[in-house]
């Protein structure tokens, strides 16, 4: 079986937000970068499958070279080779027919990508690569099973879970549940000087317009102080005078 | 992985002192490489998840913990990054044995002890002067984790005086064996050891011998009760009993009385090492208590705000940032000495047993340096949590009871602070380190008179690069008048020693992090103002202990004439043209941990 899985290179969760050129470009500036959460737990999910079932597993990326130890950090888990297609990652459309190219060539039988990446949560990648490359496809996937071409998952819906059956060639969009956190590996010495000498192909992009574009970027308002009021005349008054929401 | 160049001009051992050093020669964090920078993440990775997470256990003396996650380092091969890759190891460089040390250290006092006395003085010895058959028996097993490894050097006579342990070793009648007695103490990991790595005397040798002794209870070695200790409350430390314990002639490391030698050498590592250990945990201190105090409100404002908590966060911020600095200058610049000596055709063994041995003076200097900034460092961090500070209930109260063990042990501080100072007084009698003629030119521009030229201090950290160099020569006056007073005597004065001593300690730190801020500067670095910042402070705090401690020094043994003109000399050599705004530096430096709300540099 030939894996695909989709690593996006997104902001650490504690990093500070900031925008320039008119708040339409994100600031990179001291930002760390890590693997996209979702993404992990798909890895995690995919080492598993080439320990146990002798499966091989390709990593992705599109974007520019400063995403490149975002993927040798995949490759040092375990992953065996890496591609990183040489474009910005603008939107999810473009993205996924970047991704959908580089999956026809490579004939993957399953491509996992996580649910969402956290940066610009989008959610749109892994259901548009599915149709673009004729795939099957298993949203909000939080147990991935496969017997030959047979795949058997579950989906996490509102309030409750989803078992599916459904064929290879398959697109997953993962989430914790595929491993949990105490599954996910911290990259072992042999495996950090391994990736040096594992391929990472740089593949140049197919032509894409990309079918939208930011306009600006807005944070949300800083909270402000927290006022105690004593009775309930001045509540009042407050929210309608001042809050001006009532 | 050796990073990339060998400067072969690089500065031999104390040299600092007498020679200028380019920005551009020292390493500094910012340099770590890709491959670093990820074994620094899953270093850290394994930090949080596997200690800080079981701090509680830690503190509640659960010795099994600390083997099961010593083992589970071992599975990561962070046991194994300095053994060399034909006997199991990763074979990487010095620095990224020091960036694990450091990054392992810091979510308690106990793992860390542990780990360093397993891949340090417990492995070492073996990796460094073990034979063929030796390493390949031995050295797999401690670098995978499957054996773990001790260090029984220290006897209850033996402490600071090393070489005076009374642990006998005896030839049995066939040739065979050596019949090992005698008791140790304070061995750290002795509760779960499967290799000590014991210096014994044979027969009435000056020197002591080292061997590889298995730990086996059928054998003669039997083992005291835990000790009931200040900090590090989870690291075994055990006496450990030898009767008569059989050890095949083979196991002899190296030569017979060479055991001392084997010792110091592997303390010398040892040293910078545990430097390196007390960095992350003054990051964290750091940042835990800016977290404190940015979210505790007193007078309802926030402490982070008052001047009185934030004097604090700079100073701690300042001095982890000086000991990063310090640290991988001198973990590089044994990682370089070590590939030139490769590269002359020495065998790894060879070249990495003379490349410490040459940095034993910076090794002695961070030791000290970096064990007492943690110290106050987890001081005020408790000052900071005030009340809280004091509870078990937060963080700080262990790390300040860990914290104190680093002062003690792999050689004292007053050890350490005396060696530094008679290991290059030595360089400089044999000639590796020009002392004489620099000491001499100081003398000469006492008698001088003073250039009234102003100086240009257009470039960044100018100025302070003068001052560096002013307080060479206080160090220069103050020894070189001690040594032509007190000759091969300068021993017994140990308060002058511990005075230059102080002085050297000052100038190593400060230089290493004015020239890292000066080379983060150049290369444009994100925070390169406030590198630049916590470098002047360092300095201006130098500064003042090196006035305080040459004072003392000449008002003590110089008279007359003589002590007039070396305290005008001192007023000259510690005089800045512009003071910098000391207020200004900690809040800017304050201002920018509390914002970040961690140690951010
Ligand atoms: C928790 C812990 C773990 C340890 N782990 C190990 C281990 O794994 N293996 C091992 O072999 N040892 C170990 N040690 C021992 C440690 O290295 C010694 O405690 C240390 O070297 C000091 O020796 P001492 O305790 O005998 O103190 P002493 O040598 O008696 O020193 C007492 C005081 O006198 C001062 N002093 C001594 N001599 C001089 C001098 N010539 N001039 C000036 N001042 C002097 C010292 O600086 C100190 O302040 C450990 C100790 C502890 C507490």
């Amino acid at each position: 079986m030939k894996i695909l899985v989709c690593i996006s290179h997104v902001p650490d969760t504690t990093s500070k937000i900031n925008f320039t050129e008119g708040d339409t470009k994100f600031d990179t500036n001291g930002v760390q970068f890590v693997i996209n959460p979702n993404d992990e737990f798909g890895l995690t999910r995919a080492m598993w499958f080439k320990e146990k079932q002798g499966a091989s597993v390709d990593v992705i990326n599109v974007g520019g070279p400063e995403t490149e130890p975002t993927l040798r950090k995949a490759l040092a888990i375990g992953a065996d080779a890496a591609i990183r297609v040489n474009t910005p990652a603008t939107d999810g459309y473009s993205v996924a027919k970047q991704l959908a190219s580089v999956v026809k060539d490579g004939a993957y039988d399953l491509v996992i990508a996580g649910r969402e990446s956290i940066d610009y949560n989008g959610g749109m990648v892994p259901g548009m690569l599915a149709k673009l490359t004729d795939a099957n496809f298993v949203n909000t996937c939080i147990n991935l099973e496969i017997e030959g071409d047979n795949v058997t998952a579950i989906r996490e819906i509102d309030g409750g879970k989803e078992t599916v059956s459904t064929k290879l060639p398959l697109v997953v969009g993962g989430q914790k549940g595929l491993v949990e956190e105490s599954d996910l590996r911290i990259p072992n010495m042999r495996g950090i000087m391994q990736a040096r000498s594992k391929p990472l192909t740089v593949k140049e992009p197919v032509a894409v317009s990309p079918e939208t574009t930011t306009a600006s970027f807005e944070k949300p308002a800083p909270k402000g102080a927290v006022k105690l009021v004593d009775n309930v005349d001045e509540l009042i008054d407050l929210l309608h005078n001042e809050a001006k929401v009532i | 992985m050796a990073t990339e160049t060998v400067n072969k001009d690089i500065l031999r051992g104390g040299q600092f002192l007498v020679k200028e050093t380019d920005c551009n020669d020292i390493f500094t964090p910012e340099d770590f490489n890709e491959e670093q920078r990820m074994m620094k993440e899953a270093v850290m990775e394994f930090n949080d998840r596997e200690i800080v997470a079981n701090r509680e256990r830690f503190e509640a003396k659960d010795y099994a913990l600390t083997e099961e996650v010593m083992r589970k380092a071992g599975e990561l091969g962070f046991l194994s990054v300095a053994v060399p890759e034909e006997f199991g190891g990763m074979g990487m460089g010095f620095v990224s044995t020091v960036l694990t040390c450091d990054y392992i250290s810091s979510g308690t006092g106990s793992f860390s002890t542990a780990f360093g006395a397993h891949t340090g003085i417990g492995t070492m010895p073996i990796t460094l002067y073990g034979n063929e058959e030796q390493k390949k028996k031995y050295v797999p097993k401690l670098a995978s984790g499957e054996w773990f490894g001790a260090y029984c050097l220290t006897e209850p006579g033996a402490g600071s005086d090393a070489n005076s342990g009374k642990t006998k070793a005896v030839l049995s009648e066939d040739g065979k064996h050596y019949l090992i007695s005698g008791q140790k103490m304070w061995i750290s990991n002795a509760g779960f050891c499967n290799v000590m790595i014991v210096f014994a005397r044979i027969e009435d040798d000056k020197n002591i011998t080292g061997f590889i002794v298995e730990n086996d209870k059928d054998n003669g070695i039997s083992m005291g009760e835990e000790e009931h200790k200040l900090g590090i409350r989870a690291s075994s430390t055990r006496q450990v009993f030898f009767n008569d314990t059989k050890v095949p002639v083979e196991n002899m490391l190296s030569t017979r009385g060479n055991g001392f030698k084997i010792a110091m050498n592997a303390l010398n590592v040892g040293r910078i090492k545990l430097a390196a250990a007390c960095l992350d945990s003054q990051r964290r201190v750091t940042s835990t208590a800016t977290q404190y105090a940015n979210e505790r409100k007193q007078f309802d404002t926030p402490i982070a705000s008052f001047g009185a908590i934030k004097s604090k966060i700079a100073e701690m911020a300042t001095n982890a940032f000086v000991g990063e600095s310090a640290t991988y200058r001198a973990a590089k610049n044994i990682e370089d000495r070590i590939n030139i000596r490769i590269s002359e055709g020495n065998s790894h063994q060879e070249a990495e047993l003379k490349g410490v041995e040459e940095y034993a003076i910076e090794c002695s200097i961070l030791k000290v340096a970096v064990s007492e900034d943690i110290q106050n460092c987890a001081d005020e961090g408790i000052q900071i949590f005030g009340g809280m500070g004091f509870s078990e209930d937060t963080p700080m109260e262990a790390a300040w009871r860990d914290a104190r063990i680093a002062r003690i042990y792999e050689g004292t501080n007053e050890i350490n602070r005396m060696l530094a100072v008679g290991m290059l007084v030595k360089k400089g009698m044999k000639g590796h380190v020009d002392l004489l003629g620099p000491a001499q030119a100081v003398a000469s521009e006492l008698t001088g008179i003073p250039s009234f030229d102003t100086p240009d201090y257009s470039e960044v950290l100018s100025e302070e690069k003068e001052m560096i160099a002013k307080l060479k020569k206080v160090f220069l006056m103050v020894a070189g008048a001690a040594v032509q007073k007190y000759g091969p005597d300068l021993e017994e004065h140990q308060m002058m020693l511990l005075a230059a001593s102080n002085i050297l300690i000052e100038i190593y730190m400060a230089e290493s992090a004015i020239l890292r801020a000066e080379k983060s500067s150049k290369n444009g670095a994100d925070n390169a103002e406030y590198q630049i910042a916590m470098a002047q402070l360092y300095l201006y705090n130098a500064v003042d202990i090196v006035d305080t401690k040459a004072k003392m020094a000449i008002i003590s043994f110089a008279e007359g004439d003589e002590q007039r003109m070396m305290l005008m000399g001192l007023k000259r050599f510690t005089k800045y043209q512009n003071m910098p705004n000391i207020v200004g530096l900690r809040n800017k430096i304050a201002e920018k941990v509390t914002e970040e709300n961690k140690y951010p540099f």
